[in-house]
């Protein structure tokens, strides 16, 4: 699906039947509506986020970026997605070979459990972890006693990432492992191969477009999340600032040359996320997952 | 509603669909168009009903130049071969849609429109199940409802394609006699698409056979079967056995032997002889004949297949016998075919 | 496969060769207990302490009540603005055919990539009275940025490619002759369009608005910035819970946070119904 050339060709052939396309005005008219409206949502917000970061010029922008606080809160988006992405791909590596590869009751309802973190709002994804942890939990306490900080410390941050991004790998494989069933599984099995010596050489092969697609996803959500971060951070500026919550800071403090800097950083890293998206769905369409999105 | 075809070429991306082809349907004709797959067919049915338009060439109705008119204006009922049943409409609004678009003026009142949807329900034999859903039809269900939806407009002409193409024997025969019945009934004028010549031959009143965007031969079943006029008729509709030979003065002549038949109208040269395999007679001696040695014989149904060696085993053919004919255990036979045709190579290039 | 006859019974998983389900399930259950399971019931045991009196009380404080209106409110209309225009965005990229197709294509996952804070201040820096917008709309008496206007906006961007990857398959899998059978029985384009083809695409555009309005409704990063946060005003239920939790007021925040989720579960529960329904009947 991901492949515009395979689409049914009659349908999109320039000579499509008379019948099922509309008059040339109308044509016009929509295809006007379409590229204006996105235009004006998803261009223009793009272009002023690299227009503002190089109002003042190129060295404004480089001296931006080259701040003490704004290396930190890079560095701790770096160190975040670094923690958060491994563990959600083994979590999605293992839900994913558990329900694709086996039947069992009561596997819809985990599927459906697995996407509970996409309708909850990551403010509030942020929010359970305060009350389980915050002083006033039951937790609370018994960590203050042992001196372990969770809250307003890289370990709160990388729980709140996780939680958010909790779906993206998981979602991505199950599908693509259902479809594939477990033919190839069996036969190496028959010809001596031990469990994971199976998954190695012959699962990890089928998934591995697939399983790339879903980190990148993965990542980008990741490196971006606000609001949940933002609730557990506690917004230390050099130590508890990732790079989505110092664009607040700085945005607040009147820094829009700053603010915008490190967003172009951000949207610099979406665009690369697109177009590496994009390839794999061109390249290996059929080897991923037909879900999209999220 | 006449129908004809003038010189019409249609190509797609430069690749010619159908070249030059014309046709002329009388007003409330059976027509069947029959070729084997990518021949075309499906195009010249999509042209009539305006859904493409032609490259070159027009297509009329009666005296009108068709293509003045919009799909919609034309009035043709189309069956297409899955149906295209609108999915979330019930049985009765699938038939009721062509008049219910119609404009304000000339559309019925809902109760005209229900009314007659349950009348065409009853033409084709599906009554009471005017509320289900085309997902809760049988296959040859739905076709029926595709038909009656394609007539409840009033059409002036009624195009189907491969009506029966998705369904299994049995219902395709049930339904081919009942199509048949509601086209005498009706008196639509019909053009329906089928690779199957059983299906056209007992169908039509006439059939025209297409090749390569080509129309190769229009005629009734008899004609078509009993004189083909080209090599491509001759081995597309029905069984042939086709061997080289050469004309020399009108004699048609194997090898080094006349054998009896006489082509006077074609040129010395090479050429191919055609013939029915059962269409033939046998003879005791050869003075002018067909004779090969018995290379092969098996049953097949209520006859005997010999397969013959001709001419010092290079070529073989086939004839058909009756079985426990004498001649069928004999290692040499000869014959003549009763009725063929001899058609000139083709000149190279 | 195992050739022993199947129990009769209850049995939790069949029978297979394949190794690893232990394992691999254990793991996935212990997980998503850890990380989603625990700290969710954390948050329903939490509220459901408070009492029903103290419940009801922040339920029905009037800044609480406003804040759920708003964001409910506004993540509806952008749902409602994203579903025509994203049904149209779908249609345009499916059915003709331009140069930067592809690249058009790409770009509607922007929303998805693109850190909602990032989005948050480029929508505000665009529609701020000296913004390209802004200063478009500004002699027109239309204010964006600091008012519900600018909460929508940056909700439309948000939620557009949930409508246009929900809607853009179905548009892919229209049956061709379907459009050609309307057209030879006297349908015009337009009526073709209503009364052949939307009722096959509603169930999609539906999930679609559905998608958009849930994420609608949570979202925080990119409405904070363009929305002014007045309360009664342009206060959104998710801002508000932060701003309880700043005052350490987690009763506050727990029982908000929970009308929200209970909320949004309740709609995607009626949406599901709506939708197998219709699956049921139309196969
Ligand atoms: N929209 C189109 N674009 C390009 N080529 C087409 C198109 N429609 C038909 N053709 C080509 O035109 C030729 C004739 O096609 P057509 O569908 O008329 O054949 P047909 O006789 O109906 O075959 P079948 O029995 O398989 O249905 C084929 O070679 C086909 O590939
Ligand atoms: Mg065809």
């Amino acid at each position: 699906m991901a492949d515009p050339e395979l689409y049914p060709a009659d349908i999109h052939h320039e000579h499509a039947s008379l019948a099922v396309t509309e008059r040339p005005l109308a044509r016009a008219a929509l295809m006007a509506l379409a590229f204006g409206f996105l235009a004006i949502f998803l261009l223009l917000p793009l272009v002023v986020v690299f227009e503002q970061a190089f109002s003042r010029g190129i060295g404004a922008f480089f001296e931006a970026i080259n701040e003490h606080d704004t290396l930190a809160a890079i560095r701790l988006t770096l160190l975040v997605a670094v923690i958060s992405v491994p563990l959600n791909l083994v979590f999605g590596v293992a839900a994913a070979w558990a329900i694709a590869k086996f039947e069992f009751k009561g596997k819809a309802f985990l599927i459906t459990l697995i996407d509970l973190p996409f309708s909850v709002s990551p403010v509030i994804s942020g929010l359970v972890y305060v009350l389980l942890f915050g002083t006033a939990s039951l937790l609370g306490p018994w960590l203050k006693l042992h001196g372990i900080v969770i809250l307003f410390a890289v370990p709160g941050i990388v729980l709140a990432t996780v939680f958010v991004t909790f779906p993206f790998v998981a979602r991505e494989l199950i599908p693509l492992m259902q479809e594939q069933g477990t033919g190839d599984e069996e036969a190496a099995l028959s010809l001596g191969a031990n469990g994971w010596q199976t998954f190695w050489h012959v699962t990890l092969p089928n998934i591995k477009w697939g399983l790339l697609y879903g980190v990148l996803l993965c990542n980008a959500r990741a490196m971006g999340e606000f609001g949940a971060v933002s609730v557990v951070s506690g917004h230390i500026r050099g130590l508890t600032n990732t790079m989505p919550l110092h664009v607040e800071i700085l945005y607040n403090e009147y820094n829009a040359v700053g603010a915008f800097a490190v967003a172009s950083v951000l949207a610099g890293l979406a665009l690369v996320t697109l177009v590496l998206k994009t390839l794999l769905e061109l390249r290996y369409g059929a080897e991923i997952a037909a879900t999209r999105g999220h | 509603m006449e129908v004809r075809v003038s010189n019409v070429r249609k190509e797609f991306d430069r690749f010619p669909a159908l070249r030059d082809v014309s046709l002329d349907i009388r007003s409330g004709e059976l027509i069947a168009l029959l070729g084997p797959s990518g021949s075309g067919k499906t195009t010249l049915l999509r042209l009539i009903a305006g859904l493409e338009r032609p490259t070159r060439g027009t297509i009329f109705f009666g005296d009108e130049d068709a293509s003045n008119r919009t799909i919609q204006e034309r009035n043709v009922g189309f069956v297409f071969q899955h149906y295209a049943l609108f999915r979330h409409m019930t049985v009765a609004d699938n038939i009721g849609f062509g008049l219910k678009v119609r404009p304000s003026a000339k559309r019925p009142t809902k109760a005209e429109i229900r009314r007659r949807a349950s009348e065409l329900l009853d033409l084709v034999q599906l009554s009471g199940l005017e509320k289900r859903y085309p997902a809760q039809l049988s296959g040859g269900q739905r076709q029926r409802v595709a038909l009656a939806r394609a007539m409840a407009i009033e059409p002036k002409v009624l195009l189907l394609d491969e009506p029966f193409g998705a369904l299994d024997a049995q219902v395709r025969r049930e339904l081919r006699r009942w199509l048949r019945e509601i086209h005498d009934a009706t008196g639509h004028t019909t053009i329906f698409v089928t690779h199957d010549q059983e299906e056209a031959l007992e169908l039509a009143d006439r059939v025209v056979v297409m090749s390569q965007g080509r129309i190769e031969q229009i005629g009734t079943a008899d004609e078509v079967y009993d004189t083909p006029n080209s090599p491509f008729v001759y081995g597309f509709i029905g069984e042939s056995s086709s061997l080289p030979v050469k004309v020399e003065d009108g004699q048609v002549w194997i090898s080094d032997r006349p054998i009896g038949l006489t082509a006077p109208e074609l040129p010395d040269g090479e050429a191919t002889l055609y013939f029915r395999p059962h269409d033939i007679e046998l003879l005791d001696e050869c003075n002018g004949c067909i004779a090969g040695t018995v290379a092969a014989s098996r049953r097949v149904a209520g006859t005997r297949r010999v397969e013959l060696e001709i001419g010092g085993g290079r070529e073989r053919i086939e004839i058909e016998l009756p079985v426990g004919h004498p001649a069928a255990q004999k290692s040499r036979v000869a014959f003549r075919p009763k009725r063929w045709k001899v058609f000139p190579k083709p000149v190279e290039g | 496969m195992t050739t022993a006859p199947a129990k009769a019974g209850w049995r939790f998983r069949q029978p297979s060769v394949i190794p690893g389900f232990g394992l691999t399930l254990g793991f996935s259950l212990a997980y998503l207990t850890l990380i989603i399971l625990i700290p969710l019931s954390g948050l329903v045991w939490r509220s459901a302490s408070l009492g029903w009196s103290d419940f009801f009380a922040i339920a029905t404080d009037r800044r609480t009540v406003k804040a759920l209106e708003i964001s409910f409110g506004t993540a509806f209309i952008a749902a409602a603005i994203n579903v025509v225009f994203g049904t149209i965005v779908a249609w345009v990229l499916v059915r003709y055919r331009f140069p930067g197709r592809r690249v058009i294509d790409a770009m509607v996952d922007l929303p998805f990539a693109l850190p909602t804070a990032v989005a948050g201040i480029a929508l505000t820096t665009l529609y701020s009275p000296k913004g390209w917008m802004g200063a478009l709309l500004a002699p027109l008496g239309i204010k964006v940025a600091y008012t519900p206007l600018g909460i929508v906006i940056a909700l439309v961007f948000i939620g557009l490619p949930f409508v246009v990857r929900t809607v853009q398959p179905i548009i892919e899998e229209i049956d061709k002759e379907v459009e050609e059978a309307a057209a030879t029985l006297g349908a015009n384009r337009f009526q073709t369009i209503f009364l052949v083809l939307f009722p096959g695409l509603a169930p999609a555009v539906v999930t679609g608005f559905a998608l958009a309005f849930a994420r609608g409704v949570g979202e925080y990063g990119s409405v904070i910035f363009i929305a002014g946060n007045l309360p009664y005003v342009s206060e959104i239920a998710p801002l508000l819970i932060v701003i309880r939790l700043e005052e350490y007021d987690y009763a506050a925040a727990t029982a908000i946070a929970t009308i929200m989720l209970a909320l949004s579960f309740l709609m995607l529960l009626v949406i599901n119904l709506i939708q197998s329904r219709t699956r049921k009947r139309y196969g």
